[in-house]
């Protein structure tokens, strides 16, 4: 048996890292194998972050939060994928009398707007944009955002203070009129927005990951990986790094839910691509009409709060799989 | 008494205050200001190419007189300098579409989006504090249960969204509420009843603002004050018979607020960004709105101005809010005076 991560011997690692990565790796190695026991394998046994997240995810499956909002996510991302299959036109096109109501032709179930264009051919539609946009941005920002902040927190002095100097310019900078005016001055395509979206949302991801390189340096199981003489890319990638992925995962999470609200609100605003549909889009179409056709309005906004809502579900639900001390809580 | 040591002393009794957080602010001040000419610089066309377009056409050669005129040939970095030389004197050049210098265009909007930010500011805060205290008081039961389901849709809700249907419900279901603007035109109003006016329209878009940090801020003062309630010495006050009330407000909120006065700096950039969005929907005349025009316009200049403007608000009010949290909390002065 190798000895695994850290986590599972505070006493002998990190005294001041008490508290959730315990649990975390308690929870990821499976709670039966006691620590202590592991430091009695031989040293040449490198330690290892947990290669499998099947105890996480099995607490997250008992969760009916998680359970819920993973389904949901599920149903829409099917409804993303099959876009193409249910309405292969697009999305924009006039198929129909204007403004018929839901349920007033059972042809176009969510009606029509103004011009004519089916409600739920753009539901369907705007759901690949919503959630192509929160991946990628997540994305961009996750792998910008892990590698400033390992850089920072690996290496420290001139280094991390250059870094977190690009860091609090990001965080004081409002990150919402920043992508206003980069995509503005730029081309306001989805991929771009989505992108821009990413780079203006690195910053949460860099300071967390500083902060955890930092508590983790001292541990014993860095200090092995340097005395066996492993080259700096491997302790940073390969031993240090994967002890953040929680943390990370969690901040992730976040991340695509405010992407989809930030992308919305620019396409509500008619900052968004204009040769895509979007939820916001619609909205933003819909408002003219708010007093005398309210479905225009309240069905795309309902599509978006019901993905963030369970986004939010599941990065709730994270947390407490991630960390069973904050079980019961919800910030 | 050597001078080295006049001077930590010096230093440290400067730090105590609000000049502390000033001086660590000041790279992050630069850092903006370089962003900012960054993307200035990355602009498509110039400010002559916009003259030129604007005056029909022009030939090679004046365009380059022009460009010499208003040195931009010159390198990045002379530029950068000519940028810094005019932020010095507080400006940031001209609008052509406004007709002013943008300083006034932006200095004209600003107040307007300050009170919006101020009001729903307070609101948040007032509103999330109560609830976050219910929450956490009952953790468990019902009250708990029911403002934890109602706060994480709020939380979930696009702000605009909320604006468009609280416009419907409010202005023109139940009619109580101005649907848009920032004062009855041509009322003529003064004093008293002109405040009362802005206050009606200022309600609803105050309201549509504070409604994601109503959330955020219930949802950390819960967390916060579940954590101060397992201290000894809450237990302590409870042992001796005080009354619930004057623990929760004395002895567990003043602690479990502490750590929300750092979050509510760091939230401003996100309300100003919030602000654009339900300036738009209202039709409230502030920056927000302005951004957008901006964009609409191609006035990159404003879009730019706006952005850096907004930044150092940031920057500012973070700066009072360290100086505030160390006043607040002694524990801090006494560990950056214990070095």
């Amino acid at each position: 048996m190798r000895l695994q991560t850290p986590s599972s011997a505070p006493v002998l690692t990190h005294p001041a890292r008490s508290g959730w990565r315990q649990h975390v790796g308690s929870l990821m190695l499976g709670r039966w194998a006691p620590g202590i026991q592991r430091l009695t394998e031989p040293p040449h046994a490198l330690p290892q972050a947990p290669r499998s997240g099947w105890p996480v995810a099995c607490a997250l499956l008992r969760s009916p939060a998680a359970v819920v909002g993973l389904t949901v996510l599920l149903l829409i991302g099917l409804m993303a994928l099959s876009a193409q299959f249910w309405y292969p036109g697009d999305p924009l096109d006039m198929v129909a009398q204007p403004l018929l109501t839901p349920g007033e032709d059972w042809q176009f179930p969510l009606g029509t707007d103004a011009l004519g264009r089916d409600l739920a051919a753009g539901i369907v539609h705007g759901a690949r944009v919503s959630l192509l946009v929160g991946l990628t941005a997540a994305t961009v920002s996750v792998v910008l955002g892990s590698l400033v902040g390992a850089l920072a927190g690996y290496y420290g002095g001139r280094a991390d203070r250059v870094l977190t100097w690009l860091i609090e310019i990001f965080q004081t900078t409002p990150s919402f009129l920043l992508v206003v005016v980069v995509v503005s001055i730029t081309q306001s395509t989805v991929g771009i927005i989505a992108v821009v979206i990413g780079l203006t949302s690195w910053d949460t991801v860099a300071r967390l990951v500083r902060a955890e390189f930092r508590a983790l340096l001292s541990a014993d199981f860095v200090l092995a990986a340097r005395s066996v003489g492993y080259n700096t890319p491997w302790i940073i990638f390969r031993e240090v790094l994967p002890n953040t992925v929680a943390p990370i995962i969690i901040t992730a999470s976040v991340i695509v839910a405010s992407a989809i609200l930030t992308e919305s609100s620019l396409a509500f605003l008619g900052v968004g691509d204009p040769n895509t549909i979007s939820w916001g889009s619609m909205i933003g179409s819909g408002r003219d009409l708010l007093r005398s056709a309210l479905y225009l309005t309240a069905i795309p906004g309902l599509a978006l709060v019901i993905t963030v809502f369970s986004l939010n579900l599941l990065g709730d639900a994270l947390i407490s799989a991630l960390n069973p001390r904050l079980r019961g809580r919800t910030a | 008494m050597p001078a080295s040591t006049l001077y930590q002393r010096f230093t440290r009794r400067f730090r105590s205050g609000f000049s502390g957080p000033l001086v660590r602010a000041l790279p992050t001040a630069a850092g903006v200001i370089v962003l900012n000419f960054v993307l200035l610089q990355m602009v498509p066309g110039d400010a002559v190419d916009a003259l030129v377009a604007e005056a029909g056409s022009a030939t090679a050669q004046t365009t380059e007189l022009l460009r010499q005129q208003y040195g931009l040939d010159k390198s990045p970095l002379a530029q950068f300098g000519d940028y810094l030389v005019q932020l010095g004197h507080l400006s940031l050049g001209d609008s052509p579409r406004y007709g002013m210098p943008v300083m006034d265009v932006i200095s004209q909007r600003l107040p307007n989006t300050l009170i919006l930010m101020g009001l729903a500011l307070a609101i948040s805060l007032g509103a999330g504090i109560a609830l976050g205290t219910v929450m956490a008081l009952w953790a468990g039961q019902w009250p708990d249960r029911v403002l934890s389901s109602a706060v994480f849709v709020l939380y979930s809700t696009p702000g605009f969204w909320i604006g468009l249907m609280a416009i419907v419900l409010f202005a023109v279901k139940l009619d109580w509420l101005p649907a848009g603007g920032d004062s009855t035109i041509g009322a003529g109003l003064a004093g008293l009843d002109a405040f009362v006016d802005k206050l009606k329209y200022a309600i609803l878009p105050a309201l549509t603002l504070a409604s994601f940090f109503v959330a955020i801020y219930a949802r950390l003062t819960r967390a916060s004050v579940l954590d101060v309630l397992s201290q000894d010495y809450v237990r302590t006050a409870r042992a001796k018979g005080l009354s619930p009330w004057r623990i929760t407000l004395r002895h567990v909120l003043r602690n479990a607020l502490l750590p929300l006065t750092t979050v509510a700096g760091a939230h401003l950039g996100g309300l100003l960004g919030g602000a654009a969005v339900v300036e738009t929907v209202f039709g409230w005349p502030g920056i927000g709105r302005l951004t957008l025009e901006a964009v609409q316009a191609r006035e990159y200049k404003v879009l730019l101005g706006i952005l850096l403007m907004s930044s150092f608000i940031v920057i500012l009010a973070n700066v009072l809010v360290d100086g505030l949290h160390t006043r607040l909390d002694p524990r801090i002065a006494a560990r950056l005076k214990g070095g």
